[in-house]
């Protein structure tokens, strides 16, 4: 299967007027040209998928995922109902939304799918989708924006939501239903009246729309909380659509941008942006921040009673007995055996010399003097699978290779080759690769990743170390 | 109904009455999809309290606040006799999948709309008949009166706060709260009134396994307990002008939900209580605090 990817992104507005009333306003109409101009060019780029990420369905349990392989209803929105209503009926792809859920779980995040008869579609979606895919001819996933949701959260739905796009071979629309700034007029006005509602939201807007016509999409993704503090009111905290949108395009900042066209709705700020994938030259990135793979933040507040961490490790060195029994490190000549390492689980040594190399034996992550799992064992004594931590367990294994390399002499940054195994390779090599960074992969050593059916006591994560003397 | 002698309008109560799907999906009822083996017992059973308080009070329609009617461009009140649809909680379907029918007196809703315009307010009547009521509005309907044997007047939350800050949010829904007084004496109509919102208002971002599991359910942290309570003592000291003072840090430090407005509304519907309120029930749902309280006026009309 060919690897999947990212066709095409936009950025289209929420507000109910290019479905209901373009005639009714020049600035609305042209909005709405641009939008049938983008559905166009959704359709030439022979995209099989258009995920979108809406900002007007916000969430509060992790983020949800529409799987309602055919959710119909009529939307009526709730500031602008005198407009009319929108009936639905979109095209969803079930699978795909359940394949970003598990992904997202597998990253960390809190997510589940959402499959109920008459769910209330959010008027962002309804917007967009009823404009850019109006034959319903490409099937849609639909993504809700967490109010709690930071940067790194965001991100990750992002990366969650490639994983799946690669790994199914789609080819993908990104679209996010926002608006630039959000600041409405409060009360009613004529619609010839429309206008932005302040200079500085319109100063604002068409600095952001520079940038994103010059590509640079992950600037405007790090500029993100000062525009949100300059011209968005609290609907959703931040301007995290950015985030997303800037996570699915791997942070880049060298897309080819064109606005298509920017006008007020009602005061506030809506474009229709197209982010073509290529490269257009324009500028790099001038600061960064954390390139996130795994969501490891704010979350299992609810868990934190459940067990008490002392109660936690109890348990993880009570599971850590299952398996083999354990031997005392078999004593040669050449052989290298340390106290400070854990012991075998057969006939053989920590280590062994040859000339001015040092070949290991395959170390885990067991604590030499109690046997426990840091980050947990992967089952229970009934092969129960548990839930672990592959960045811990991985921290382990280099702490027990350095004890056994210190024993022989040597060190860390004579390592020269590198065999790791893992028994989940999908779920554990990002944490892992994020370790190896950190720690061996500074040094440079050749590597192998393998995965494995299985290791002989009850963990994810094992190495195979040769290193100069 | 308005009386033969045209007689004052009242306001019989007036109650905090949060809105959280998971009491209607406790428990049970024919209209929620979903079914439960309870959960939150303390505050369906402040519900039950409230519920008895009014029983044998006779009035004539229930005006709500609902903070999950969120509107921009001014404040806005249902408009037609009756909608009938399915509501689903966005942020927690599991729960909450709820069939109502429910019937709104459509004049005293002009009535404080017009009011309310004539002090200067953005407001706007809703007649569209496909629009789905919010579900803040179910839950509380149901929960304070699950026969639905009364006509409802429902009022959107302007989200002024957001616009300006909880300074300006609060002046403008003292101005409806004080409209919406004046509506229902000038109807002649006996009323009730509800803010549906939760005090503190920081949820946990997790969900246990089984929703109703209450061994997981607590409040976010020290300070939201520290902010119900002391709201909850103003509550029942009959302070009502000092929540309204302490309203902005409140709504801030809290994360209260008061931010769309209801508990300020209600206060100034009430015209500031310096009686005390009657506590009915406290709990927390996914971590946010939830009182029902009463304000009975009915005890405490003037000579």
């Amino acid at each position: 299967m060919s690897s999947g990817e990212l066709v095409g992104s936009y950025i289209v507005p929420v507000h109910p007027h290019t479905v209901l009333a373009p005639e009714q306003n020049e600035g609305w109409g042209r909005l709405r040209n641009a939008y049938d101009e983008a559905a166009q060019r959704i359709k030439d780029s022979g995209a099989d998928l258009i995920i979108i990420y809406s900002t007007t369905w916000t969430s509060i349990i992790g983020h949800q995922i529409i799987a309602d392989p055919n959710p119909e209803w009529v939307m009526v929105d709730h500031d602008f109902h005198e407009l009319g209503s929108i009936p639905y009926s979109f095209n969803i792809d079930e699978h795909f939304a359940h394949e970003w859920n598990d992904a997202n779980e597998k990253r960390g995040l809190k997510s589940r799918t959402v499959a109920y008869h008459g769910f209330p579609i959010d008027v962002g979606s309804v917007v967009a989708l009823k404009l850019l895919n109006p034959d319903n001819s490409i099937p849609a996933v639909i993504v809700s924006s967490n109010v709690y949701a930071n940067r790194a959260e965001t991100t990750v739905l992002a990366k969650a939501c490639m994983d799946v796009v690669k790994k199914t071979g789609r080819k993908a629309i990104a679209v996010t239903a926002m608006s630039l700034s959000n600041r409405m007029f409060t009360k009613p006005i004529e619609p010839k009246d429309d206008r932005i509602h302040s200079l500085k939201d319109d100063e604002w807007n068409r600095k952001i729309l520079e940038f994103l016509s010059e590509g640079r999409l992950e600037d405007v993704g790090q500029l993100s909380r000062t525009i949100h503090r300059q011209i968005r009111v609290n609907k959703v905290v931040a301007f995290k659509p950015m985030w997303w949108l800037s996570g699915m395009n791997q942070n880049r900042n060298n897309l080819t941008g064109e606005v298509l066209a920017y006008e007020a709705l009602h005061g506030a700020g809506g474009a229709v942006v197209h982010l073509d994938p290529q490269a257009s030259g324009a500028g790099d990135k001038e600061y960064d921040e954390d390139d996130v793979e795994i969501f490891t933040g704010e979350r299992n507040v609810l868990d934190s009673i459940e067990e008490t961490s002392s109660q936690k490790v109890d348990q993880q060195i009570q599971d850590s007995t299952v398996g083999p029994k354990l031997w005392e490190p078999t004593e040669t000549e050449d052989s290298v055996n340390s106290d400070a390492a854990p012991k075998p689980v057969g006939a053989y040594p920590h280590a062994r010399r040859v000339g001015d190399l040092l070949y290991l034996s395959g170390v885990g992550p067991r604590q030499p003097s109690t046997n426990a799992i840091p980050g947990g064992p992967i089952c229970d004594s009934n092969g129960s699978p548990l839930e672990y931590d592959i960045k811990a367990q991985t921290r382990a294994v280099v702490e027990n290779i350095a004890r056994i390399l210190e024993e022989a002499g040597s060190s860390m940054d004579k390592v020269v080759d590198v065999t790791s195994f893992l028994v989940d390779m999908d779920r554990d090599f990002a944490g892992y690769n994020e370790v190896w960074a950190e720690t061996l992969g500074h040094y440079g050593p050749t590597r192998t990743t393998l995965a494995i059916k299985a290791l002989p006591t009850p963990i994810a994560v094992e190495m195979k170390v040769i290193a100069k003397i | 109904m308005l009386g033969a002698t045209m007689s004052k309008g009242e306001i019989v109560a007036g109650c905090l009455a949060p809105h959280p799907p998971h009491l209607v999906y406790a428990e049970n009822p024919p209209q929620n999809e979903p079914v439960a083996e309870g959960g939150w017992e303390q505050l369906r059973w402040g519900y039950e309290r409230l519920r008895e308080s009014l029983s044998g009070v006779d009035y004539d329609a229930i005006v709500l606040l609902s903070p999950h009617w969120q509107t921009y461009v001014g404040t806005h009140f249902l408009g037609l006799p009756t909608f009938k649809n399915l509501s689903v909680d966005p942020v927690f379907p599991n729960l909450f999948r709820y069939h109502y029918e429910l019937d709104i007196d459509v004049e005293l809703s002009q009535q404080i709309h017009d009011h309310a315009a004539e002090v200067g307010l953005s407001v706007k009547m809703m007649k569209n008949p496909d629009f789905r009521v919010d579900y803040g509005t179910i839950t509380t309907g149901h929960m304070f009166n699950p026969e639905w044997d009364k006509p409802l007047v429902v009022i959107s939350s302007n989200r002024s706060r957001d616009y300006y800050s909880v300074e300006v949010m609060q002046e403008m829904m003292i101005e409806l709260g004080k409209a919406t007084r004046e509506a229902i004496i000038a109807s002649g109509k006996k009323v009730v009134v509800l803010a549906s919102n939760s005090l503190s208002h920081r949820h946990f971002t997790t969900e246990s396994a089984i929703p109703e599991d209450m061994s997981k359910e607590h409040i976010t942290s020290h300070a939201m307990h520290l902010w119900d309570m002391r709201m909850i003592e103003y509550f029942r000291s009959g302070q009502s002008q000092r929540i309204l003072d302490e309203m902005p840090e409140f709504t801030e430090q809290a994360i209260a939900e008061s931010d769309g407005g209801g508990l300020s509304w209600l206060l100034s519907t009430l015209d500031i209580p310096n009686y005390p309120g009657i506590l009915h029930g406290y709990g927390t749902i996914i971590g946010t605090g939830n009182a029902i309280v009463e304000w009975p006026e009915r005890l405490h009309k003037e000579a």
